[in-house]
């Protein structure tokens, strides 16, 4: 599972946005509404945990987090430090090993939502987390690697991708596909024998993709409040489509942005101690 | 068949120059006194395989002991990248590093049909994936039942697996809980095994979810209080958060990274090694 290593973060991120709403608030917050519905995600570490755990705090409090590191159910009370946090051990219904956790639980179809980081999507929203080119001449890039991603896309019933806004992230082509989203277009997940529909919708600090039922290609349908179509235009690598009437995406509330700030501090608190 | 020895002679007789050697822990647990003693003694020429090479393989491969990679994810926990092992992929110090990349479940899956004695395992993996591309030890078969086309990995079978646990019996068996990861199958999946424990106790209590790792699998134990500093083991201690961030300054540069290795592993001698002697 991909982790966000610091050189992915951009340096807008901390920007506030409208009301002194930074703009991985409305990310976060909006990666939390993403859950809505849903019984059981399998959970990557970093901004999906964070969207994860908001989501049990607010609209989704029965919501069963899924960390690969084997634990089923966690009901952490701060965002836990790495997968290998022994509070999302101590929370849980139940934990298992590793290879169970990929065989039976993932492999076995028994999980609704997998929420993904990722360092590039491209517009069909394949994932790499692997490596990336930096011209002729200069070695490779090196990112993390796979982790769970390309089982956790195939297996999970869908997928949900979280990632900042930039042209690194959002490319024209992968340098390496780690993970496959939706392939190069409808059809493509079928014909590998894919479980799950894919991803379903790809938040980020400026609004939200979703695939198109026809192409399977990123729309923008959504931006967050104080953010323009043609920001989004600008930091996506590629002529990103415009759905017919773009949204914007309610502006969080009181309760999910306390929440939000509780859970985040509870987290420093807890780096401090350990 | 397990003894209770010192560390040092534990590595020193299980533990050979172009071995490869599992010291596994999914973040909890892992084995980092092993590992810094098999640095102490230059062991080198290793295949090192790992889920979640993590900080403790960051300082095995710039130490230049490491000359292949076996892994799924490798990044420094919460914190970011792992910059020794990104300086031995992109530049090649302090020596080029091969690799050998999966997918969490297909490493999963390598370290079970090692464990199980079989010659591959198989799992819905790699599909659309580019890794497939870049390892040999991925392919496909087709169900003799369904006519379905399946990854098939090549068991992943160790010369020596290490993992830390949180207790052993004078006899050798071993006790872990909490988060306990892919360590049984690595563990059995090895010819030689070495466990580094927190403390030998009179009895194994049974714990609910303990993983039990008879004596007989094992061929030696240590005791070695704190031996997964600075990762976390549940019981004991909690993850020491500071030193993790402080080792993204510290690999990011070689010459910080060398003078670290120098003062606080290989100078170190025995210290925090401490063993039961019987």
């Amino acid at each position: 599972m991909s982790e966000p290593a610091e050189d992915e973060r951009t340096a807008a991120a901390a920007e506030p946005a409208a009301h002194g709403v930074t703009s991985d608030e409305l990310m976060e917050v909006n990666a939390a509404r993403a859950l809505a519905g849903s019984r059981t995600c399998f959970v990557g570490i970093g901004l999906p945990s964070t969207a994860a755990n908001l989501a049990r705090a607010t609209h989704e409090p029965d919501l069963v987090l899924i960390y690969e590191s084997g634990t089923i159910g966690s009901r952490p009370t701060r965002l836990p430090l790495s997968i290998g946090d022994g509070e999302l051990a101590e929370t849980a219904d139940a934990v298992v090993t590793v290879p169970e956790m990929f065989n039976y639980w993932l492999q076995g179809g028994r999980i609704d939502v997998g929420f993904l980081g990722a360092a590039q999507v491209d517009r069909f929203a394949n994932v790499n987390t692997t490596v990336v080119s930096r011209g002729a001449g200069r070695p490779e890039a090196r990112l993390p690697g796979a982790g769970g991603a390309p089982e956790i896309a195939a297996n999970c019933r869908k997928v949900l991708l979280v990632l900042r806004h930039s042209r690194r992230g959002f490319v024209p082509a992968l340098d390496f596909v780690t993970t496959m989203g939706h392939g190069s277009g409808p059809g493509d997940r079928a014909k590998y024998g894919m479980r799950g529909e894919g991803p379903a919708a790809v938040i980020t600090d400026l609004g939200i993709l979703r695939p198109d039922p026809a192409t399977a290609e990123l729309v923008l349908t959504e931006t967050h409040p104080g953010v323009t179509v043609e920001q989004v235009r600008d930091a996506t690598g590629w002529d990103l489509r415009v759905a017919p009437s773009v949204t914007t995406t309610a502006p969080p509330t009181e309760h999910e942005l306390a929440a939000l700030r509780a859970l985040k501090a509870a987290g420093r608190k807890g780096r401090e101690t350990s | 068949m397990a003894g209770v020895r010192s560390l040092h002679d534990a590595v020193a007789d299980l533990v050979h120059d172009g071995d490869t050697v599992a010291l596994e822990g999914f973040t909890h647990l892992i084995p980092f006194a092993a590992a810094h003693e098999i640095i102490r003694q230059g062991i080198t020429d290793l295949t090192l395989a790992r889920m979640t090479p993590d900080v403790i393989y960051d300082q095995l491969i710039g130490a230049g002991l490491v000359r292949k990679l076996i892994f799924s994810w490798g990044g420094n926990p919460g914190v970011g990248s792992l910059h020794r092992f990104r300086d031995a992929v992109e530049n090649g110090w302090p020596r080029p590093l091969e690799l050998d990349e999966h997918s969490h479940a297909g490493m999963a899956n390598r370290y079970v049909a090692g464990a199980s004695g079989l010659p591959f395992a198989t799992l819905r993996g790699y599909r659309g994936s580019d890794l497939a591309t870049r390892t040999d030890t991925v392919s496909t078969v087709t169900c003799p039942f369904t006519g379905e086309e399946l990854a098939a990995v090549r068991a992943l079978t160790p010369d020596v697996a290490i993992v830390h646990a949180q207790r052993a019996d004078r006899a050798g068996n071993v006790q872990m809980w909490g988060l306990t990861g892919v360590q049984k199958e690595a563990v059995l999946a090895s010819k030689r095994a070495l466990v580094t424990v927190e403390e030998v106790v009179d009895a194994l209590e049974p714990r609910p979810g303990a993983v039990v790792l008879p004596h007989w699998v094992l061929d030696a134990v240590s005791v070695v209080p704190g031996g997964a500093h600075p990762s976390y083991a549940t019981g004991y201690s909690e993850r020491d958060n500071a030193f993790y961030r402080a080792w993204d300054a510290i690999a990011r540069d070689r010459e910080a990274f060398t003078a670290w290795l120098d003062t606080e592993v290989k100078a170190a001698g025995a210290t925090g090694t401490a063993e039961v002697s019987r």
